[in-house]
């Protein structure tokens, strides 16, 4: 039993850092219709800035988390202008094809300028250790991973449903023209949502080197792609979607590894999306809306 | 108050709008009629600055917007009713007139303002939480109308307003066409519906192919020969 809920806690604790990029994947599909596969490479950033503010800037942790997350809001706008603003009328296949270069690009960047091998994410003092009860340990890491994330999550929910730039941005998402009739700036409103996702996921870069001590170029490859999962299991383009999304795949991811194969999970995981795709391809809150020809 | 002058719309390759030019003046309603694929909605979207015309300009309250984009000509007092309506179908009626509100920087009296046109339409008071997308086809038009009056529009263009209604609710939304104008906003009206929009109209221009074919007082369009055996039926 005291096994089952270590699981279920390892589960919690790596699915709130899915949830928070998966977010990025689903915001941004959203409203622009484009899988930004250079998400991942954002969570990767964000665990260099971070990395960088605690190690060079010295920094307090909290302040280097909000240093990468602004950083990464900045370099998530500054690849929406160079990359996908040009192509905003191309067919959409072409924006994917770019979001692929993206991605290379910056792994390949950050390996040149920081080299290959991985860098040691410095063990925050005020994090060491946690609650334990007979067998289940709790970490600090858990606790402030779980909440930080949470807290994000209701604060985008809030920024989406009741200010005046998420209803322009679910209005852009709706209907771009419709939103430039009201006098909405279709492209600002892009580069905030790129920016929003952005800093969700450099939340999430933080604070996974912070569970896993390590930042190297090309960390957020897995993880990316597990979010991106997440996102298409929660119903792409709906965000209560991707935090379900999020929660459900870390514990599938946690649960697999503990009790049928730690070899097998990723597959596991990544068998969920062919089933998903098959058997409700909208996702769990999706609705099941055929496209428009 | 606006003035289009000799403008010409290419849609890739086709030339869609061949040199037109008219005028709307302050407190008229002018309505440009024709038949389907005549340019009546280009012209719209050229007006509103969804596209560009390729030359000739258009100037509004005496400045040029021939090249200033849709969400800064919003600003400057022009409301576009889309063909289709176009309301947001999953935001709710209020999130959809504050959407229309979006480029107001006057907040003071928006309060107010919700109040007015929940005054002139008050089945939206009523379903104020209801998503858009819920509502009938007439509802969602008095919506589009109301969106579009809550940005205070000195002009307001509307394309095919009756499109797709009944004919209770037409009559209803050419009354509040009317009702619009005689408070003081001026409006630029496309319709299929030739009868009803030369009935309300000042002045009215006859569109063919991208082209002005006829022009006047709209009165006087009504007992045109060729204008009814054309439009009139």
């Amino acid at each position: 039993m005291s096994g089952f809920i270590q699981q279920l806690i390892n589960g919690i604790h790596v699915g709130s850092i899915y949830a928070l990029i998966a977010l990025g994947y689903t915001m941004v599909y959203g409203i622009v219709k484009l899988i930004n596969f250079a998400h991942g490479d954002i969570l990767m950033m964000g665990a260099y800035f971070g990395l960088f503010s605690i190690t060079v800037l010295h920094l307090p942790f909290g302040l280097a988390i909000v240093v990468a997350m602004a950083a990464c809001a900045l370099v998530g706008m500054l690849i929406d202008v160079i990359a996908y603003k040009p192509l905003r009328n191309a067919p959409r296949i072409s924006a994917l094809i770019t979001a692929l270069g993206v991605s290379l690009f910056l792994e390949n960047f950050f390996r040149v300028i920081f080299g290959a091998e991985p860098k040691k994410m410095p063990n925050i003092p005020s994090l060491e250790g946690g609650f334990v009860l007979g067998t289940i340990k709790l970490s600090y890491v858990t606790v402030l991973t779980v909440i930080l994330s949470i807290v994000f999550m209701v604060a985008l929910q809030f920024v989406v449903k009741k200010t005046k730039v998420g209803k322009a941005m679910r209005a852009v998402s709706e209907d771009k023209e419709a939103a430039r009739l009201m006098g909405v700036n279709v492209n600002k409103t892009i580069s905030i949502t790129f920016a929003l996702g952005s800093a969700l996921g450099a939340l999430g870069g933080v604070l996974y080197s912070v569970a896993y001590y390590q930042v190297e170029p090309y960390m957020g490859i897995m993880p990316g792609l597990k979010a991106f999962v997440a996102a298409v299991l929660g119903g792409i383009g709906i965000i209560p979607g991707a935090m379900l999304g999020g929660f459900v795949m870390g514990l599938i991811e946690s649960l697999s590894k503990g009790y049928i194969s730690s070899s097998w999970s990723n597959a596991i995981v990544f068998g969920i999306l062919i089933l998903v795709l098959l058997f409700k391809p909208s996702g769990i809150l999706g609705k099941n809306v055929r496209e428009k020809v | 108050m606006l003035k289009v002058d000799n403008i010409e719309v290419y849609y890739g390759a086709i030339h869609a709008i061949k040199g037109v030019s008219f005028e709307v003046k302050k407190g008229q309603i002018v309505s440009l009629i024709g038949a389907n694929g005549a340019g009546k909605t280009t012209i719209m979207h050229t007006v509103s600055g969804l596209i560009k015309p390729q030359t000739g300009t258009i100037s509004f309250s005496g400045t040029d917007i021939s090249n200033v984009r849709a969400h800064t000509i919003v600003e400057m007092g022009m409301a576009h009713v889309p063909e289709g309506r176009r309301v947001f179908s999953k935001m709710t009626v209020k999130e959809n007139l504050e959407m229309g509100a979006y480029s107001r920087k006057d907040k003071a009296d928006l309060e107010a303002d919700y109040e007015m046109v929940y005054t002139r339409f008050p089945r939206l008071k009523e379903r104020r939480k209801q998503l858009a997308g819920t509502m009938s086809g007439g509802e969602q038009q008095m919506l589009a109308i109301a969106r579009a009056l809550m940005s205070k529009p000195k002009l307001m263009l509307l394309d095919e307003p009756s499109m797709g209604l009944a004919p209770i609710l037409v009559d209803e939304v050419f009354s509040i066409i009317k009702d619009i104008n005689k408070s003081g906003t001026t409006i630029l009206l496309v319709e299929q519906n030739a009868h009803k929009a030369l009935n309300i109209a000042d002045q009215a221009y006859v569109l063919e192919t991208g082209n002005v074919v006829l022009s006047g007082e709209a009165k006087k369009m009504l007992d045109n020969e060729q204008v009814k055996k054309a439009y009139l039926g």
